[in-house]
């Protein structure tokens, strides 16, 4: 390889110039604060705006200059693993992800998912959502040769739009049994929907899950409002990809006539009634 | 007198849930160890979610040329030739396996027209290597692990623990003590053996691609329980990072847009890797594209942030851009207001990955400590002076699985000690304490503005280009912020109180910058990602030397370690490599070496 020769400067600073970027705004934010138990308060914050900058870089402004306390979970700040979840102006959201030019002008509202109990802070405590993913069954294959799989780029296309959830979460947040009904032991939710769709939908699984995802699970519970649909930064037709079809084969399983008949004349075998696989 | 704290017992305690600590886990309950896996963020948080471009492995679906021994040669080459060698000969035999069983574990990958694994070509890899799925195969491959992980029987995971120091009995490593983050209480873990599969540290500068996690804590941990630390200088800076807006500055761009086709460009519109690597041109390997950019940045020709121009939207059409690099469509149209399938991307150079590491046993991922072991990021030796794309996916999963196998088989043969020093855990408790003990200490340093500090610190001093005067004023620097960080106070309490956590992730991140600048320093060349403005050629000498940095009391020592050098049969296999070229090969290798490559090229 021919490099080019190499320059001699000894400091190798590659910064931009500090004032580079700040748009002379100044932001105000109202950040909620407080423990369980705690009435909570939304504490205001002001900060200087900078170009393209998401509500995460606010809060992490706060951070190092304002408010060394305030609790905000995050990780990649790219939008990619899910763990900045908030409410912005009230909906939804991934810190990370919402840039506060997008925002109406006035106060940003910053306030944790209402759906989960409350850790402290910007931060609440999902972990029921972990206990829904241990309930399922896992992706079971059939016994077979050992040898690589073949497998279609149509199936694999279908499932990538599952498997791109990140886990945030914002979904379970939104969704009007979990948030207001409070229906968490009834109900996966949305996240879980997606994720039984991605196993029934894999071509190489043999388990089935419908019945469990329809009891166990309280598939029935959603009455297809779509508002997991709007809330997904992962762009997820969670309703019409996930949710429905799953929906779909329950009711051709159960409630079929046709099927019904069948079953009558052939005994009951509810394995028999699949044929969605 | 104790803070009251919880006490776990496990066989096998592993420390990190990414891939690596994932895979561990799961050899290590496979093996009939109860394992427990602890982790600083929530289950599938961990930074293999943000690798992109897919894991590399010799399948040869795309082209039947390829095998694991062109892999070895790619990643010895690619590696400088510094590369632990049985690291690499294992890894790339087994990576094989390991994708195949991914798979069935119901991860998914795209596929060819026949039905098999799709393989992308990407930096310095002789063939179509990598098998992906689109650009998320990191997230595929930790949710794949995560599902398996946690329908494991003998496997339990506590989220959101922080571990501050290992506890030994004599020699041999028998647990951790650590913090709750959630609500600040103390726990100590027993253990028969410990997994540190905790990734890797870019915090410590500014331009990163890592999250907030990557403060290095499980080098730190290992160093200060006595471990080596091998190959500290190795930084990896991936050459394309965003460059604006600056809230995401650092962010990663990944490689398979390059892999896709993508043209970097300077500001005359010149495609500039003609004249530093005319042969692999954008596919050339990281430390050379990043020095690419950085030298046509420096010589004026920048992007108006300072950096290159990334373009594919010159070379395909909007839906193939949207099918293939999904994420980076989505990023940089959320993030950056840039469609790429309409406009060039700005990117530069950005810190993201670590090659050095925990020295470790390349077949039973063992350290230097008895009962410890490592793997992954957190481990060195497997990609030497520089990493191939795709050879962190693999990595992780070939020795998570080792250290596993191995961990397990120590905690069986040795057992679980059950005392656990109660003098060290009172000191840990208290060191952890005084940052929030109003003393009186003046001045009181704000910890975040301390970290900003080493970050400029080391960003600018032992950065892409390093000398000895800069490197010295590097490690002033630390030996000063480690003054002021002694005297950070924060206020709040114990429960999820970020400031407090920032004060001891700076201990970690102080040891880390210092092993990195004196192994920078000692090694007096340039080699793969270490470029010293004051040594630019490579050294035979040092060709044949790791640099390890070792616990010394209270002081840190860097000794040179003797590589072990490769038979002739693993020579011979270099010639495998389309990138092979005779002529580069040192001394001491020209004998076994054959006068040309295999592969033609």
């Amino acid at each position: 390889m021919t490099e080019m020769e190499n320059p001699t400067a000894t400091s190798t600073s590659d910064d931009l110039d500090p004032a580079q970027g700040l748009t002379g705004e100044t932001l105000t934010l109202h950040v909620f604060k407080g423990e369980p138990g705690e009435t909570g308060t939304e504490q205001a914050y002001e900060v200087p705006g900078v170009t393209g900058m998401v509500v995460l870089d606010a809060i992490h402004y706060i951070q190092r200059n304002l408010d060394t306390d305030l609790a905000c979970r995050w990780n990649c700040k790219a939008a990619k693993c899910g763990s900045c979840s908030a409410e912005i102006n009230g909906k939804p959201a991934l810190l990370c992800k919402t840039r506060v030019d997008e925002l109406p002008a006035g106060p940003i509202t910053v306030r944790p998912l209402k759906a989960f109990p409350l850790v402290k802070d910007l931060v609440t405590d999902v972990s029921r959502n972990f206990e829904v993913n241990k309930e399922i069954p896992p992706f079971t294959p059939a016994k077979d040769d050992g040898k690589p799989w073949r497998v279609a780029q149509r199936d694999i296309s279908r499932l990538r739009e599952h498997r791109m959830c990140i886990e945030c979460f914002l979904c379970q947040d939104v969704c009007h049994v979990l948030r207001d009904h409070d229906h968490s032991k009834r109900f996966y939710g949305p996240r879980f929907m997606v994720r039984v769709a991605s196993l029934e939908m894999h071509p190489k699984d043999t388990l089935d899950r419908i019945d469990l995802t329809r009891k166990a699970g309280g598939m029935g519970y959603c009455n297809i409002t779509k508002c997991c649909t709007e809330v997904c930064p992962e762009h997820i037709h969670i309703t019409d990809n996930a949710i429905i079809p799953l929906k779909e084969r329950y009711a051709d399983r159960h409630w079929d006539p046709l099927r019904w008949v069948g079953r009558k004349l052939k005994g009951d075998g509810s394995k028999q009634a699949e044929g969605s696989k | 007198m104790n803070e009251p704290y919880t006490t776990h017992e496990c066989d096998v305690l592993v420390v990190g849930a990414g891939g690596a600590g994932m895979r561990a886990a799961v050899a290590a309950a496979e093996a009939g160890c109860s394992t427990l896996v602890v982790s600083k963020s929530l289950l599938g948080k961990a930074h293999t979610v943000m690798a992109e471009g897919g894991v590399s492995a010799a399948l040869g679906n795309l082209d039947g040329e390829d095998d694991w021994e062109t892999h070895f040669a790619d990643t010895m080459l690619g590696g400088q030739l510094v590369n632990n060698w049985r690291m690499v000969d294992l890894y790339a035999r087994d990576v094989i396996d390991r994708v195949y069983e991914l798979e069935r574990w119901g991860g998914i990958f795209d596929r060819t027209d026949d039905g098999r694994i799709m393989q992308r070509p990407f930096g310095a890899h002789s063939w179509k290597r990598l098998c992906y799925v689109g650009d998320r195969t990191g997230l595929e491959l930790i949710r794949t692990c995560q599902d398996k992980l946690v329908h494991t029987p003998g496997v339990d995971v506590h989220m959101e623990y922080t571990l501050t120091r290992l506890l030994k009995d004599g020699d041999r490593v028998c647990g951790a003590i650590g913090y709750r983050r959630n609500d600040g209480r103390f726990v100590a873990i027993k253990a028969g053996a410990v997994v540190l599969a905790t990734g890797g540290w870019g915090r410590m500068f500014r331009h990163t691609s890592n999250s907030w996690e990557g403060t290095g804590d499980g080098a730190a941990l290992a160093y200060n329980a006595g471990a080596d630390l091998l190959d500290m200088e190795f930084m990896q800076f991936h050459p394309t990072g965003m460059m604006w807006p600056p809230g995401v500055r650092g962010l990663l761009v990944t490689e398979a847009v390059r892999g896709e086709g993508g043209i970097l460009k300077n500001s005359d519109g010149r495609r500039f890797m003609l004249d530093y690597d005319a042969k692999k041109m954008e596919l050339s390997s990281r430390d050379v594209v990043a020095r690419s950019i950085y030298k046509e940045v420096k010589a004026g020709r920048g992007s108006p942030h300072g950096g290159a121009f990334l373009d594919i939207a010159s070379v395909h059409d909007a839906v193939y851009i949207k099918s293939k690099l999904p994420s980076m469509y989505e990023q940089f149209h959320a993030l950056a207001a840039v469609d790429i399938t309409q406009e060039p991307m700005e990117v530069g150079p950005t810190i993201h990955y670590t090659m050095g590491g925990v020295r470790v046993e390349a077949e039973t991922a063992a350290t230097t400590v008895p009962g410890l072991y490592a793997a992954g990021e957190v481990a060195g030796g497997l990609h030497g002076a520089n990493r191939l794309g795709g050879n962190s996916l693999g990595d992780i999963l070939v020795f998570g699985r080792c250290a596993g196998i191995a961990a397990a088989e120590f905690a069986k043969s040795n057992g679980v000690r059950r005392n656990v020093s109660e003098t060290e855990i009172a000191e840990e408790q208290r060191s952890m304490l005084a940052y929030l003990d109003d003393d009186g200490v003046k001045p009181v340093e704000n910890p975040y503005l301390v970290h900003v500090d080493l970050q400029k610190a080391m960003q600018d001093d032992a950065g892409i280009g390093r000398s000895e005067e800069s490197l010295t004023r590097a490690l002033n620097a630390i030996g000063e912020l480690r003054l002021r960080a002694a005297r950070a106070r924060v206020g709040g309490g114990r429960v999820l109180n970020p400031g407090w956590h920032t004060c001891r992730d700076l201990e970690n991140m102080f040891v880390i910058s210092e092993a990195i600048v004196r192994s920078a320093l000692s090694r007096r060349e340039s080699r793969g990602s270490q470029w010293r403005f004051d040594f630019e050629n490579k050294d035979e000498t040092l060709g044949q030397v790791n640099f390890a940095v070792r616990r010394d009391g209270e002081g840190m020592k860097v000794v040179g370690v003797p590589l072990e050098l490769m038979p002739p049969e693993a020579v011979k296999r270099l010639a495998k490599s389309r990138f092979y070229d005779a002529a580069t090969m040192p001394s001491y290798y020209r004998d076994a070496a054959p006068a040309t490559s295999e592969a033609g090229a």
